[in-house]
Parts: C-alpha cells; structure tokens; sequence
C-alpha cells in the first residue's frame, strides 16, 4: 500500500543550477494534500525548474525532494502512475488529433476517465480533426491539462495552466481544478497571475529568484496584520491631499515614536504582498 | 460546458499492463507514420516508382547487369524500403517528436522509456513488412524469381534487422542533435543522394572503378548483403561486417550526443 500520510510534496532546500546561473536556490516548502497549491512569482523565478525536479525530470544538486512520499528519480517508475503533469507547452505528436492523443494517454493507465466526458468538459471536440500544431494556444493547453487528468491522479503539477488562454477557457479550467480539489485531488500550480493565485489556491508559496519569500493562504497574505494599518478613505485624494495625509501621519509617528514603513494607497492584494517583498512589480 | 457530479475525479491511479501500453504506442506510432504523406511518398511510392522505372528503363536503354534486370533490382529495391523507414521516416517523426515536447510528455506518464523504444520498433517493422509485401508483389508482377531458397530469405532477413539497427541508430543520432527542420531537410536529402549514388539500389559494380568504396557505406553494404542472399543464396560477409560497425558507430553516437528535449 502508498505511504498515505506523507505529505502530497516534501522540498527541503533544494538547490539548482544552469552552468553559473541558481534558478533554485535553498528552497523549502511543504505542500498538504487535497489543496490547491499555487507557487507564485515572475518568469525565472524558478518555479519550472522547481516542478520538473518534483516530476522527476530534473535530479536535485542540493537538499531533498520526496513526493508522495517518494523519490521522483529513485523512484519514478513507482511515482508517475500517480501523478498527472501537465507541461508549459507542447505534448503531443505534431499530426495527432486532439481526442486521439488523450484516448492514446488514457490508455497507459489502469483506470483512465471517460475520454468523452473530458473532452467534453474542456471543450476539445471543437478541435475535430486539427493535427496538434494547427491548434490554437488555448487549446493545446486543455489538451495538456486533459491529459494530466485523465489518469486519475492523485496529485497533479500544472505548469502555467492558463496562459495564453481566453476568459472562457480560463474559467473551465479554473473550474476544472476546483472540481479536482473537491474530489480529493491535490493540485500544484505554477502561476504568475495574481488572479488565478487568488481565486483559486488554499495556499500560496512566493518566490523569487530561486527562495521562498513569503507562504501562506491568500488571505492571510493580504489581511492586515496588527503591525499594518489601512487606512480607507471615501474619496479619490488628490495628490496634496495625500501629501498633507502622510505629513500629518509622519508628526503622529515622530510625537509618538512609530517608525512607519510604508503607506500605500488603494486596497492591499497579492500585488502589493509582491512588491512589498521584493521592491518589484510581479508581471513585466 | 456541464458540469460533473462530485465523485469523478476521485484518484484511482494506476498504469495499464505493461504489454497494453508497448501495444497502443506501437500502434499509435504506425498509424502516425502511415498517416503522414509524405512519409508514404517516402516508404512506398518512390521505391514502386524505382522497381518499376528501373526494369523498364533497363530495357529501353539495353542495360545489362549479371542477371536479370528484375531479380537484381528488386533485392535493392527492399533494401532502400529499409533505409527509407528505419532512417528519413525515424529521423523526421523523432525529430518532430522533440519539437513538440512529446518525449518529455510520455517520460511523465506510466510509459517506461524503454515501452516507448519498443513501441517505434514495433511500428517501424510494421511498417517495413508492409513495404516488403508491396515491394515483392511488384518484383513478382515485373517477373522477379528470387533464388537463395531459404538461406536466402534468412539472409535477407538478418541483413534488414541489421541494416535497421545501423539506419536507425544514425537517425536518431542526427534527430537528435539537430533542428527538427534541419532533420527533415537532411533525412530526405541523405536518401535521395544514397538512392541515387549510394549502391543500395544498383550494385556498387555499376558505379566504376570507384563503387568498391561504397561497400563501406550502411546503404551499399545493405544493398549488397540483399543482393547476395536473394539472387545467389549467400552472406556477404564484408557487408555484415559493415552493417555491424554502423550499428555500433551509430548507436554510441545517439547514445552520447541525443538529447530528448
């Protein structure tokens, strides 16, 4: 019997590098089952690097990866039936059909899903017969999250589910990983919206350049902490108005010894939790 | 879009049965193959058009060979069907097949690598006796008597394993080192100039003086180790030797140099 009660994902300082470049640089996280975890930062943060080494596709340079409670690469053969992958991009055969290439997925597992209940959930009987590299960009994402679902998972790595996808498409797949998530399934995601982070994911891992710079649930990140004060007011202020807001702040602060940080205008997101952090706006 | 009753996506994960899996790859990849045109044009309609307009223009023109026209064309004819597959068809799918992720997409599934080299070789000697049935029909049609007896079917048989092995390793090779486009563009080159100039289909003897070198090339020693089999009942032996080499040359470059994304 699987170990069930090692978490979904164990990354304890994990360390890797291209040549000279660190793309991952001591990372630790934990991720439990039955969440939606989203790892959230800019391009190049490290969060592919970071998934690959969790499927396996990448051995770890420094620290420990266990998923599922085992080795993605000692262990691989043991650990792909039970978990679904679904790749930034491409995945397929260039002349395949889209059906044709998840019925073909489906059947290297056990027990696959309905293939026509999932192509019908994502939509992918629009694409007929298109070969794989006439489909557009959105669809060949569905194609890609069908088939890291179709062998019923019990943890799934999605790799920027939703970019370059429509609103529509977007919302079945967000959808999609909800109705994943009640059903047991824990999903890590790769994001570098802030949106889909918020909407969707139980907890929330931010990094950047390779570290871990902030965890926690999205409302957690973005509630006020008692060391935080927000200040709402009932109209837009005009730019003296906030000038004399934050000189009398600062006489309050100096007569009573309060050191502010920062004052922020507008109400606080993951956005600003980013840019707190890190000085810098999260999407280029 | 619907939705689904609560209960669907509950894990049940597994792999199908290993044989299930090299069965629907090998499948999948022959069907791929045979689907593409081009490929087709490839595997069977220039060796066809090789046979036929070889025999016919030997006989207008008054060409002689040792034998008779058909029965030395034909074993060279099976001969290029085994370059045509195991090589430019191998070389551009796989070529193709790193392009679009699609390698990297199997090694995250219950697929083991291995499951997916059985699968291509499957579907490659699908593809190949399917070429050899159409080839000899043909041969048949033109007046092909093969001689060799059983000896030289076995030959002929242990000549294509071998020649396959050399071919497709030297495939895999240059699909995995190159640029999927560079690939298609070298594969299809590669074959029509060792159709032309490279003794698979006309014995190295018809080239002059200079044809003896082609012996030492996978395509020329090929061509040659079919021809001893199928019109004299022989192995030439120098051309198993060849193929051997390319094998083992072929399959330490790939197994050094490729690289699966």
């Amino acid at each position: 019997m699987p170990d069930t009660s090692a978490p979904a994902v164990e990354i304890a300082g994990l360390v890797m590098r291209y040549g000279d470049k660190v793309a991952v640089d001591g990372l630790s996280l934990t991720v439990e089952r039955g969440s939606i975890t989203a790892v959230l930062g800019p391009n190049g943060a490290g969060k592919t690097t970071t998934l690959e080494t969790c499927e396996g596709f990448r051995k770890p340079q420094g620290g420990r990866v266990r998923v599922l409670g085992l080795d993605p690469v000692a262990q691989r053969r043991e650990l792909l039936p039970r978990i679904g992958v679904m790749l930034q991009s491409g995945g397929a055969w260039s002349g395949v059909r889209a059906e044709e290439m998840l019925r073909h997925v489906a059947k290297l597992h056990a027990d696959p899903l309905p293939v026509d209940m999932l192509v019908e959930r994502l939509g992918l009987g629009d694409c007929g017969k298109t070969p794989y590299r006439r489909l557009s960009g959105g669809q060949q994402q569905r194609l890609g999250l069908a088939m890291a679902v179709v062998g019923r998972p019990e943890l799934v790595f999605v790799d920027e589910p939703t970019a370059g996808m429509d609103p529509a498409a977007r919302r079945t797949t967000w959808e999609l990983l909800q109705e994943l998530r009640t059903d047991g399934v824990t999903i890590v995601l790769t994001t570098h919206y802030l949106d889909e982070a918020e909407r969707l994911a139980d907890m929330v891992h931010i990094i950047d350049r390779g570290t871990l710079i902030a965890s926690g649930s999205p409302e957690e990140l973005t509630r006020g902490s008692s060391a935080t004060v927000r200040l709402v007011v009932d109209r837009e202020l005009e730019p003296s108005a906030s000038d004399a807001l934050r000189a009398s702040i600062s006489d309050w602060s100096a007569a009573h010894g309060v050191d502010v940080q920062s004052i922020s205008f507008g109400s606080r997101t993951l956005e600003d939790v980013f840019l707190h952090l890190t000085g810098r706006e999260l999407e280029s | 879009m619907s939705t689904v009753t609560p209960g669907t996506f509950t894990p049940a994960p597994g792999a199908a049965p290993l044989a299930q899996q090299v069965r629907a790859q090998a499948a999948m990849e022959t069907k791929l193959l045979l689907r593409n045109g081009e490929q087709l044009l490839i595997a069977l309609v220039i060796p066809v058009l090789a046979l036929v307009g070889g025999v016919v223009g030997a006989e207008r023109l008054g060409l002689t060979f040792d034998h008779r026209v058909v029965d030395v064309l034909t074993p060279g004819v099976l001969a290029l069907g085994v370059l045509s597959t195991s090589f430019t068809s191998l070389a551009i799918a796989t070529g193709f097949e790193r392009r679009y992720g699609l390698i990297k997409r199997l090694g995250a599934s219950p697929l083991p690598r291995f499951g997916l080299l059985l699968g291509k070789v499957i579907a490659l000697f699908g593809v190949m006796a399917l070429q050899a049935i159409v080839i000899s029909a043909v041969g048949f049609a033109l007046g092909w008597r093969p001689h060799g007896g059983l000896v030289g079917v076995v030959v002929a048989v242990a000549g294509a394993f071998l020649g396959t092995l050399a071919f497709a390793s030297l495939g895999l090779f240059m699909a995995g080192t190159l640029r999927a486009e560079a690939t298609l563009a070298a594969a299809n080159l590669i074959y029509l100039l060792l159709m032309m100039g490279g003794g698979v289909v006309l014995p190295h003897s018809s080239y002059g003086g200079g044809g003896g070198v082609l012996r030492l090339l996978p395509s020329g020693a090929l061509g040659d180790v079919m021809r001893s089999g199928l019109i004299d009942g022989q192995c030439d032996a120098l051309g198993m030797f060849v193929l051997v080499f390319w094998a083992i040359a072929g399959s330490l470059l790939a197994g050094r140099f490729f690289k699966w994304e």
